[in-house]
């Protein structure tokens, strides 16, 4: 019984992972616009969908990758332009329903353009489990966890070091005040809406060897990604890969021990009993309401 | 010029336009016969009625340019469920009362079928159903059909095969969608019937990506055999998962993942999988006497040659359902829908996808289990198991 | 001998009130409900209609809580599903007759939303989403595993409403029904947002710290607005169970919380009749896109952008300011 918790775990945090990179767009988007994007399920199956044909199509994995990659962040920024920039002013249930609206445009598009088939892509490196005490992993779930973790520390970077990041978190922070020191806040929204695209894209090309990948993955990837992020605090990078780790964590444990069948529910039962004591979830900002 | 021959003159061009139009009435009176068809083509159970609209489409195409049925034309009214049960209904509704068909054959469900099924029954509308649980067609109700086979016939299918394997524990595994649902409740009222006793019973979300935990807990079960009863994307993963945990029982999927989709997402892991599946998955193995070899042979050259895509048993079924129709409208002699429902119950001996099909009053599907055929995965195409 | 007044001369205070939405409006959409009969061909658009109204008799409460409240809910649907599933299984499992089990199962609905909201409703913003959101899929969950109460994905089969020995059945009465409801709906939110209980509302939405220092107790009427728009949702979906004669889980997926979310804020917030206007366009306009085929999830979702960048306080409201000609 020993190596069966063993693997819960694994399992867990290889799910996990997968919500990581996404809630990773979700707080990007965040905290350059206050805003949810409820597109961004959908960015991370463009990423994944695009590299699968192409890869198909006899493109060598690297390159299909590359040019993947650049088509979820080209259409990000041309949605960013036509539906998001036009209504930047409008209240947040309305940039909500229209994030939503994109996210139909763009399944609707990926059933006319890939149909309605299921695609995988060849693992990175190979197909063998590790073996650890008695559990098994697979390689590309440690590509996976790599992939968050160094999306991570280059993200930490980007912000905290370079002035376009700069630029981004002084808008999140306040946009008048950063439009008053010179910063196009225009740019920067455009700017992190491709961000948060690359960054799904990734994650989708990533995932497609273990999770596969179809025109409508995104719809529960955006869910689970969302849920991810509040659980680990919105806004916060570090958050949003513990929120998708302790997500995944809970499924996979839950599945193990307690019913296979409810193991969605008791993760959105913790999530709600979290997010009751702690609304800004765990690694979330205290929030102060400004009188 | 006289006036009687100004008169004669001008007769023969005016009996001539007559004719023609009265011709022309004729042909306008030959009203097309109009197939209605609501199918979930987009959606969790896009697998079944995407080919299922490809297929409808295409043959009622290839009918029409071979002259239609009666010398009328084939219309086909079809619309997307996205696999709602009201939302089914509703398209039923719209088909029977504002489209006003003949015929329907559809509801890639269970649940948009029997959301559709009171319509039918009160308007009297022929109605060939192409989703395959059990109570769709017991108790058999009057104007209801289905094609597909039932998934206790596959339960009943793939337990012979174990019983005949000397394997008596089997655990199962099932997503958490109707189609799975269904049949995990099926292979559980049927098991004991076999001598199987089944010491384990996992389930997983349908859009789960990781299903070791629910393998390992049925590695530790004592089970000499698995089944996973599941559709679409799940069951590769399951397959997938089967081999990363180690596990060497023999497994066994259900007709839902009868693809070669399904074999390409597996990989490797797919050997020596078997499923209980019609011939048209191995049609091109079949021995030249099966007499399903024509029909199976003739449906994938056709599906495979048009959409440049893998043959599906789902597209099948609506084949089946589509010549079911057309076979009794024209031994009903008209699209009366009191005779074709007649005509349709007393199908005899139509060889088809599925099998070949006999219904009366009370059978109205007509496949017994020589229709399903046990399939096995060997070097990665699928072959008739021995 | 003076000529009979005309309309234009009718005393100003008989004017004013026609003007007035409580009344006026009202009296117009009863006219609509009245009316509409000799528009509609044949029963497929009689159904049509059906769902029109109970989807904007969901609507108008969701619309009290987003609009006026400045709450949001991605879960109601959990709240529709369950209002089925209740009546649903008091009649059929327990034999209670359908026109008790009706009251009950919103009895029912309106405790657990009362229950829930008070712990959900202290949070705010996006982790009011979240909150709701979570609540709307455990309950989905629920409903789909508990198969031996609620017949699994499939569904179950719902006995029709019996009223004085008569099963009620048949589109065409059903139309009446509904349609009485959705007048008596939108009199009762007009009444609703006019009233001391309405104002304290608004006054909360504008700023929930400057409402309590009026003195208003802010948590006890968003649990009450939650509640009620909770109830209304379930008697919705008891009367839908009821009328097609099953129901299914799907009918409490997230992906149907979000559409009456869209419902609301495509016809306006903070509008009764915008929530009417909501429902009916997103109910018939797919059925206007099935002849788009494949295109039609594309296009249902490049219109509901360009809606709302176009219009982004609602469809209702907009042109509503455009007619008045005046800021609202």
């Amino acid at each position: 019984m020993g190596a069966a918790w063993l693997q819960f775990v694994a399992s867990g945090l290889t799910t996990g992972a997968i919500y990581a990179l996404v809630a990773l767009g979700f707080t990007i988007v965040f905290n350059a616009s206050g805003a949810i994007n409820f597109a961004q399920g959908e960015f991370v199956m463009v990423g994944g969908m695009s590299a699968a044909t192409l890869a198909a199509a006899g493109v060598p994995l690297p390159l299909a990758i590359l040019l993947a990659v650049a088509v979820a962040v080209i259409v990000a920024l041309v949605i960013e332009r036509v539906a998001i920039a036009p209504a930047r002013h409008a209240g947040t249930v309305t940039l909500i329903i229209i994030t939503i609206g994109v996210s139909l445009f763009l399944r609707g598009l990926a059933q006319l353009v890939w149909g309605k088939g299921v695609f995988r892509l060849p693992a990175f490196s190979g197909e063998e489990p590790i073996a650890i005490a008695g559990a098994t992993l697979l390689p590309q779930s440690l590509w996976v966890l790599g992939g968050a973790t160094v999306a991570v520390l280059a993200l930490r970077y980007f912000y905290g070091r370079t002035l376009a990041g700069k630029a981004m978190l002084a808008t999140a922070f306040n946009r008048l005040a950063a439009q008053l020191v010179g910063i196009n806040t225009r740019a920067v929204l455009f700017a992190s809406f491709g961000l948060a695209a690359l960054l799904g894209a990734v994650g989708g090309v990533l995932i497609a060897p273990i999770a596969f990948t179809s025109y409508d993955a995104g719809i529960m990837l955006g869910l689970k990604g969302f849920a991810a992020a509040m659980l680990g605090g919105l806004g916060s990078f570090p958050g949003a890969v513990l929120g998708g780790l302790v997500l995944g964590l809970l499924e996979g444990l839950g599945a193990g021990f307690v019913s296979s069948a409810y193991k969605d529910a008791i993760a959105f039962v913790v999530i709600l009993a979290v997010l009751f004591f702690l609304p800004g979830g765990f690694l979330g900002a205290r929030s102060s309401d400004r009188v | 010029m006289g006036l009687s021959t100004l008169s004669r003159a001008a007769v023969r061009p005016v009996l001539a336009a007559l004719a023609l139009a009265g011709a022309a009435a004729s042909v306008q009176a030959q009203e097309a016969i109009r197939i209605g068809a609501f199918l979930s083509v987009t959606g969790p159970a896009a697998f079944l009625g995407d080919p299922e609209l490809k297929t409808l489409e295409m043959y009622v195409e290839r009918i029409n340019a071979e002259g239609g049925v009666l010398g009328r034309k084939l219309q086909l009214f079809s619309y997307d469920d996205a696999g709602d049960a009201e939302k089914a209904r509703t398209f039923a509704k719209r088909l029977i009362e504002q489209d006003k068909v003949d015929v329907i054959v559809g509801g890639s469900t269970t649940g948009a079928t029997m959301a559709a099924v009171p319509l039918a029954e009160q308007s009297g509308t022929p109605f060939i159903s192409l989703a395959g649980a059990v109570p769709i067609v017991e108790p058999t109700k009057k104007w209801v059909f289905k094609t597909p086979h039932t998934d206790r016939m596959a339960c009943e299918k793939i337990f012979e095969d174990a019983r005949s394997r000397k394997l008596s524990k089997v655990a199962l595994i099932s997503g958490s969608g109707g189609f799975d649902k269904s049949m995990r409740a099926e292979c559980v009222k049927v098991a004991s019937k076999y001598g199987v006793d089944l010491v384990a019973d996992e389930t997983y979300g349908a859009n789960d990506t990781d299903m070791t935990a629910q393998l390992t807990k049925i590695k530790a079960s004592g089970a000499q055999a698995v089944l996973n009863a599941g559709f679409g994307q799940g069951p590769a993963i399951v397959t997938r998962n089967y081999r990363q945990v180690g596990l060497t029982l023999p497994l066994y999927q259900s007709h839902g993942v009868a693809s070669r989709e399904y074999i390409k997402l597996s990989g490797p892991a797919a050997e020596g999988v078997r499923l209980p599946a019609a011939a048209l998955l191995v049609s091109d193995i079949l021995p030249a006497n099966d007499p399903q070899k024509p029909v199976v042979s003739n449906y994938r050259k056709n599906y495979e040659d048009k959409f440049k895509s893998d043959v599906s048993t789902f597209g099948g079924h609506a084949y089946d359902g589509l010549m079911l129709a057309v076979n009794a409208i024209k031994a009903a002699g008209s699209t009366d829908k009191a005779k074709v429902r007649a005509a349709l119950e007393a199908t005899k001996g139509y060889v088809g996808t599925g099998g070949v099909v006999n219904m009366n009053a009370n059978d109205h599907m007509g496949l017994d289990l020589t229709a399903f055929r046990m399939l096995e995965v060997k070097d990665g195409k699928w072959s008739l198991a021995k | 001998m003076p000529a009979a007044a005309t309309v234009s001369e009718a005393p100003a205070p008989a004017r004013a009130w026609l003007a007035r939405p409580r009344s006026g409006g009202t009296l117009l959409l009863a006219a609509l409900v009245a009316l509409a009969p000799l528009a509609l061909p044949n029963n497929y658009a009689y159904e049509i209609a059906i769902q029109v109204a109970l989807n904007a008799v969901v609507c108008i409460g969701l619309n009290l809580l987003i609009g006026y409240a400045g709450q949001i809910s991605l879960g109601h649907a959990g709240f529709f599903a369950l209002g089925g599933y209740a009546s649903a299984i008091l009649a059929s499992r327990y034999g209670v007759p359908v026109w008790l089990s009706l009251p009950g199962a919103c009895a029912v609905v309106g405790l657990l939303a009362w229950l829930l909201g008070r712990p959900t409703l202290r949070l705010k913003g996006h982790p009011l989403a979240m909150a709701t959101l979570g609540l709307g899929v455990i309950i989905s969950i629920a409903i789909t595993t508990e198969d031996r109460w609620t017949g699994g994905p499939d569904g179950m089969q719902v006995p029709p409403l019996v009223l004085f020995g008569l099963a009620v059945q048949g589109e065409q009465v059903w139309y009446w029904i509904t349609g009485a409801l959705l007048v008596a709906t939108v009199w009762l939110a007009l009444n609703l947002i006019d009233s001391p209980n309405g104002r304290a509302l608004r006054a909360l939405h504008g700023s929930e710290v400057a409402a309590q220092t009026l003195g208003i107790d802010c948590a006890r009427f968003k649990l009450q607005v939650f509640t009620l728009s909770a109830m209304l949702a379930a008697l919705a979906g008891a009367l839908t169970a009821h009328y097609a004669g099953f129901i299914t889980p799907a009918k409490a997926t997230f992906l149907h919380s979000v559409e009456l979310v869209i419902m609301v804020v495509f016809g306006g917030m903070a509008s009764v009749f915008g929530a009417v206007v909501g429902a009916a366009v997103m109910t018939v306009l797919p059925q206007l896109l099935t002849a788009l085929k494949d295109y039609e999830m594309m296009v249902f979702g490049a219109v509901l952008v360009a809606t709302m960048v176009l219009f982004p306080q609602g469809l209702v409201p907009t042109l509503a300011r455009w007619w008045g000609g005046r800021p609202q």
